[in-house]
């Protein structure tokens, strides 16, 4: 990368964050490291459901390097992990312990917790803890009946309920009534990092730390905080580099509250490492849901309403999540698609499973899967294409805003703006839908399962309601943007640089972008539901915009000229014509500093803070359309190609959306062919190594062919920025479905994800 | 996922290492070859074995001889030494192709064949390969040696004729005669992963007809073995479409497929009539 | 024998004496004793390929062996692809093709496909596939890794 490109907005530069990465110097939770600590590790719950009568530390204690093992007793006075939207007294009794106490609810539930001063040491103490559980029977079916979570309290927390409109009145009219029973399976996000905390209290300072953050540190420094009893201002939060967090990663966990009490009261700091076998039982599974859904349409196809009923299987615990999954699952079901009636229940089931909450798409990735069957099935009752179908009931670009009577993610559903129709005319023209359609007719005729499958989706961005950050130019003319965001891999820095360069006109790579920082700055949101981008980088264009203000201002009173006719090219600032004299931005802020002499009656520093508020989310965009071939002899499923049409309204590095579509995809398909967490009758799990555990390598992921448009800006923010940090992977669960079900046929059989070889297998032999 | 504590041995030559085996076998001691097996079942503390012999450093057992009669693979073979046009032959061709579907790159570089046959797990390549050639495995202990063939060798899932006092120093495989046409087909959710099932066939051509047969089943059942029921059915026929069709449908009925959560008898014995017949009409 | 010993491991040509029980894994000690935490720990039973090493040229799973065992050979991590401030062909090629994305398999893959090309500079499509199958990624889809390495071959080449 040389010359500069025209606008730092839109060029897919190379990314700020890759030269410690690829040459071995990254910091992450493992690399972290302090003088005299020790390491901690977890007893857990062998049982899925039992009754805990005893735990028996001494022979633990015993092994020489142990320096305590704590159970429930040792950590009394804390409170359980709150909810991240605060307090709610009806799911308040459903919160899990940092330690279990009675009862033990899954495989994997933190019993005990070891400190020694090595890991292995940890490991071979950890293993002999002697716990003594009365096994009671386990609960692995969300759909079956309830029992009993505690007294007076059932498996079933609540029911979700939404809806709008007269749901009977629209089935009572209907010319033609549609159901499909469908399921998607546990899977979650998997990182390749597992989870990391390192506790460590700063006794000079009076300052307690933890490392190892993610995803919300100002959040999580908030609830941590409340939990120990301790100022704000006595505790922040660090994060270093994070290998991936895709949802699971960054929500308090029993074992972060854990490494900061004993950083205290042991003296010394405390670092946990997850192992991967830890990981698959005890991190966030997701998106397990069991789904009745029924379609009333008129005799054109047109939706008239649907009333899905569902299941939603949480595992044994609520955790920080509350309800934001479930809830978003109802308030997005609908899709793109005109509906004037709707009714969703959702029962939100406890069982003897892992806990489950957010992964990538959440909510999304299923609903998608279940309406987008419910599109085909319709198409298939009346006769009529998957697209025709599709077609009659998009919401129109001239019907945006769209206000739809739900609410996701706490925010009532305003599709802001789209042209669903557009994107789908451009995804078939790309991919010569009807010539492949020809293709797969000529080549199933000569015996080949090939099948094509269509969805199409609306996604969510830039959850508000706002973010702040603040743009600094030091003397010597590098400049700093100090953000509240957080990075889990996905290129935040070079984003907000891109912005914050291009609003100040410096080059990208003079920007320094802080985040993770509790220390650095008061507030921030963090990053997840795609907002970053959205969110903290409007605001730092905001801070950097006030920032080039005060420049120039100050530059015309040295330059002699008016600021409305000053430039500023790659960070020096003159007149529009070119013409000399120059002053840099250095230069400038050196003209700021405090004691300068031709400050006059300016503030100090050459440096702003900018907010950036939104009244609502924002709403990408997508049409998935795949080809699949499927081997008759094995059930196997090979994907030929695949396309991505997705609209992010504005695309600040198109090289990096486009991986976060592509990475986004590897992980849909995993979730629709290979991924899954099992569980046997007794609630044991069975896919607790990454040899059961079946993510895509290089070998099973297609070439994806991907069309980024920006068709359709937000109207909620002046970049025009929609987000696609989970636009790949939403549809995915979908598009393949489809795809496999039409080459076995088109009759409907692909009603449960992940799609087996050896389910695909039993419907070719069968027919 | 880490070991529990061992001791460790490090023998220089295999009286040393079967004396040490002697000592220590009955005391919870295992070998260390490749440790692409053994290494992971220690992570997860599955194995726990009180003492490691580690053969890595024993040079006589790197060997990896041809003859005019057999192969013989020593215990430290690689699994990556096949992958190379080292040995001749159709026995060398066969092993050059079951080699790829075996893991990865990198667990090739270290993964042994003895290791594999030592611990005979019931998707292992290396154990259809023995079993379908009639291999013999070469047991050391202190006392003496001893030679077991393959049908006496594999007793179930994870279980050999091999003693606790015993090590496997090398396995020998019939060099195939000349013209042989071998073929192999595995399946497995993913390239490189435990196969659900595999089929090696092997025969040759003798006036335009199939003689000595071999069709050997692995990954469906307990260990790998051959099927008569399906070999019988290939002697002294032309290879054909219908030949090999018949043949594979009755190794599918002879099989006794292993069920789990994830794969039903049913669907392993049609995995078996699959690739039975994809081995035959793949063969070279 | 299962007490701590006294062992030297060569990494990147520098040499490291550390006294360590034989159960402690190579990963660990590259990491926690010579202080290489460049080499990453995604699973620890072999399959994710994050802890990938050079051992006398071969890639191999650094967790799938014992400290002990590396004794006298000679190991490169990721820490050794560069030469002074001049970065490897392969970490350029990462860096430009936007090969990484939270960057915790980077190394792993960077071992892997380095190891691959020094052996067959001429590796083909199909054979490069199959070779980086053999590590995980769960950010990037592949696509730029595949994207990155080829092009790596053909600068390794051109260099040579």
């Amino acid at each position: 990368m040389t010359a500069k490109p025209a606008s730092w907005i839109g060029a897919s530069v190379e990314r700020l964050e890759d030269l410690p990465l690829v040459t071995g110097r990254g910091r992450f939770a493992g690399d972290v490291s302090f003088p005299h600590q020790l390491h901690m590790r977890m007893v857990r719950s062998a049982h899925a459901h039992g009754r805990l009568r005893a735990i028996d530390v001494s022979p633990a204690r015993a092994l020489p390097g142990v320096v305590a093992v704590w159970t429930a007793a040792d950590i009394a006075g804390l409170p359980p992990i709150e909810f991240r939207e605060g307090p709610n007294a009806k799911l308040a009794p459903f919160r899990q312990p940092v330690l279990a106490t009675d009862h033990v609810r899954y495989v994997g539930e933190p019993i005990a917790a070891v400190f020694a001063t090595d890991a292995y040491v940890a490991e071979d103490a950890a293993d002999a803890v002697n716990v003594d559980i009365d096994e009671l029977e386990a609960v692995v079916e969300a759909p079956a009946p309830t029992s009993e979570f505690s007294a007076g309290l059932t498996t079933e927390p609540t029911i979700c309920r939404q809806g709008y409109g007269d749901i009977a009145g629209a089935f009572k009219n209907a010319a033609a009534i549609v159901e499909l029973n469908l399921t998607i399976g546990r899977h979650s996000g998997v990182p390749l990092e597992t989870r990391g905390a390192i506790g460590r209290y700063d006794a000079a300072r009076d300052v307690l730390e933890l490392h190892g953050a993610a995803k919300v540190p100002h959040r999580n420094r908030e609830s941590l905080a409340q939990m120990l009893g301790r100022s704000p201002a006595g505790l922040h939060l660090y994060e270093a580099h994070v290998g991936g967090g895709f949802g699971v990663r960054g929500e308090i966990y029993p074992e972060d509250i854990l490494v900061l009490v004993a950083a205290m009261r042991l003296g010394r700091p405390v670092k946990w490492l997850e192992d991967r076998r830890e990981h698959m039982i005890a991190a966030n599974h997701s998106r397990q849901q069991h789904h009745v859904i029924r379609a009333a349409v008129d005799a054109e196809g047109r939706l008239l309403g649907i009333d899905d009923e569902f299941f939603h299987d949480q595992g044994a615990y609520i955790r920080t999540h509350g309800t934001r999954v479930i809830d978003t699952a109802c308030g997005t079901l609908p899709g793109p698609y005109r509906l004037p009636h709707f009714r969703i229940r959702g029962h939100f089931r406890l069982t003897n499973k892992t806990p489950a909450a957010t992964y990538r798409a959440p909510g999304r990735y299923e609903t998608n899967f279940v309406r987008e069957r419910l599109m085909d099935a319709i198409a298939r009752k009346l006769g009529l294409s998957r697209i025709e179908v599709r077609c009659r009931n998009l919401i129109g670009s001239d019907e945006m805003p769209h206000e739809r009577p739900l609410v996701a993610l706490g925010d009532d559903v305003v599709l802001d703006s789209g042209d669903y129709q557009g994107l789908l005319d451009k995804a078939l023209a790309r991919c010569d839908w009807d010539k492949r359609e020809r293709e797969a007719v000529e080549r199933r005729r000569a015996g080949e399962w090939v099948g094509l499958g269509l969805a199409m989706y609306v996604e969510k961005s830039g959850l508000g309601p706002i973010d702040g950050a603040r743009v600094n130019v030091h003397t010597g003319g590098e400049v700093e943007v100090i953000t509240g965001g957080a990075s889990v891999g996905q290129g935040f820095e070079t984003v907000i640089a891109q912005v914050c360069a291009e609003t100040l006109g410096v080059d990208y790579r003079r920007v320094r972008v802080v985040h993770g920082r509790t220390d650095r700055i008061e507030y921030g949101i963090g990053a997840h539901a795609t907002r970053a981008t959205v969110m903290t980088a409007n605001a730092a264009a905001v801070a950097a915009a006030k920032v080039r203000a005060k420049a120039l201002e100050m530059a015309a009173q040295l330059l002699q000229a008016d600021a409305a006719s000053l430039t500023i090219v790659n960070g020096s600032i003159r007149r529009a014509d070119g013409t000399e004299p120059a002053v840099s931005l250095g230069e400038i802020a050196h003209h700021l500093r405090p004691s300068s002499p031709t400050r006059g009656q300016r503030d100090p520093g050459l440096c702003a803070d900018g907010w950036f508020t939104t009244k609502h989310m924002t709403y990408p965009y997508g049409v998935q359309i795949a080809q699949v071939r499927i081997d008759p002899g094995t059930g196997a499923v090979a994907v030929e190609k695949m396309l991505i049409a997705f609209d992010v309204g504005r695309a600040i590095n198109p090289m990096l959306v486009r991986g976060q579509l592509v990475g986004g995809f590897a992980q849909g398909l995993g979730g629709a062919l290979f991924e899954e967490f099992q569980y046997d009758e007794r609630g044991q799990p069975l896919s607790v190594t990454l040899a059961d555990y079946l993510m895509p390598t290089a070998r099973e992921v297609p070439a994806v062919d991907v069309l980024i448009t920006e068709d359709a800006p937000s109207t909620c923010n002046p970049l025009g920025i929609k987000g696609a940090g989970e636009g790949g992977i939403a549809g995915v669960g979908a598009v393949i479905a489809s795809a496999v079900d039409d080459a076995l046929g088109g009759n409907g059989l692909i009603t449960k994800l992940p799609i087996t070889p050896q389910a695909i297998k039993a419907i070719i032999d069968g027919q | 996922m880490k070991p529990a504590r061992f001791s460790y041995h490090a023998p220089t030559s295999v009286e040393e290492a079967v004396a040490l085996l002697a000592e220590l076998g009955p005391q919870d001691g295992r070998i260390l070859a490749g440790g692409q097996s053994l290494v992971p079942a220690m992570a997860f503390r599955l194995a726990r074995p009180a003492h490691l012999i580690d053969i890595n450093g024993i040079a006589e057992l790197a060997t990896l001889q041809a003859t005019s009669a057999l192969v013989s693979i020593g215990a430290c073979v690689r699994h990556a030494a096949f992958e190379s046009d080292a040995l001749p032959g159709a026995a060398g061709a066969l092993l050059r192709k079951v080699v790829e579907n075996i893991a990865h790159y990198p667990i090739r570089t270290r993964g042994t064949f003895c290791g594999s046959v030592a611990n005979a797990d019931p998707a292992s390549e290396w154990c259809c390969v023995v079993a379908a050639l009639d291999g013999v495995v070469v047991v050391r202990r202190r006392q003496g040696t001893r030679r077991v063939a393959a049908a006496q060798f594999y007793q179930g899932v994870m279980t050999t004729a091999l003693q606790e006092d015993e090590l496997v120093v090398a396995v020998e495989l019939p060099m195939l005669p000349q013209g042989t046409r071998t073929g192999f087909a595995e399946f497995s959710r993913r390239k490189g992963d435990f196969a659900i099932a595999m089929a090696l066939v092997a025969y040759r051509l003798e006036n335009q007809a199939m003689a000595e047969p071999r069709v050997a089943v692995g990954g469906a059942e307990p260990y790998a073995r051959r099927l008569p029921q399906a070999e019988e059915l290939l002697r002294g026929r032309a290879p054909g479409a219908e030949v090999f069709a018949a043949a594979a449908e009755a190794a599918a009925a002879a099989v006794d497929p292993m069920e789990d959560i994830n794969n039903t008898a049913a669907y392993r014995r049609a995995l078996v009539r699959t690739l039975t017949r994809r081995a035959l009409e793949g063969a070279t | 024998m299962s007490e701590p010993c006294e062992i030297t491991l060569r990494i990147n040509g520098t040499e490291h004496t550390v006294t360590v029980e034989p159960r402690r894994t190579l990963a660990d000690v590259i990491r926690d004793d010579c202080g290489q935490t460049g080499t990453h720990i995604g699973c620890e039973h072999g399959v994710c390929g994050a802890c990938t090493i050079l051992l006398d040229g071969e890639p191999v799973r650094s967790c799938l062996m014992f400290a002990v065992q590396a004794r006298g050979r000679a190991i490169r991590t990721v820490e050794g692809l560069q030469r002074g401030d001049q970065l490897h062909p392969m970490q350029e090629a990462f860096m430009r093709h936007h090969a990484l994305q939270c960057g915790f398999c980077t190394p792993g893959f960077l071992m892997l496909a380095v190891g691959a090309l020094e052996k067959w500079p001429d590796l083909g499509d199909e054979q490069l596939i199959d070779i980086l199958s053999a590590n995980l990624c769960r950010c990037t889809g592949y696509e730029n890794i595949v994207k990155a390495v080829r092009a790596a071959a053909a600068d390794m080449k051109a260099r040579a």
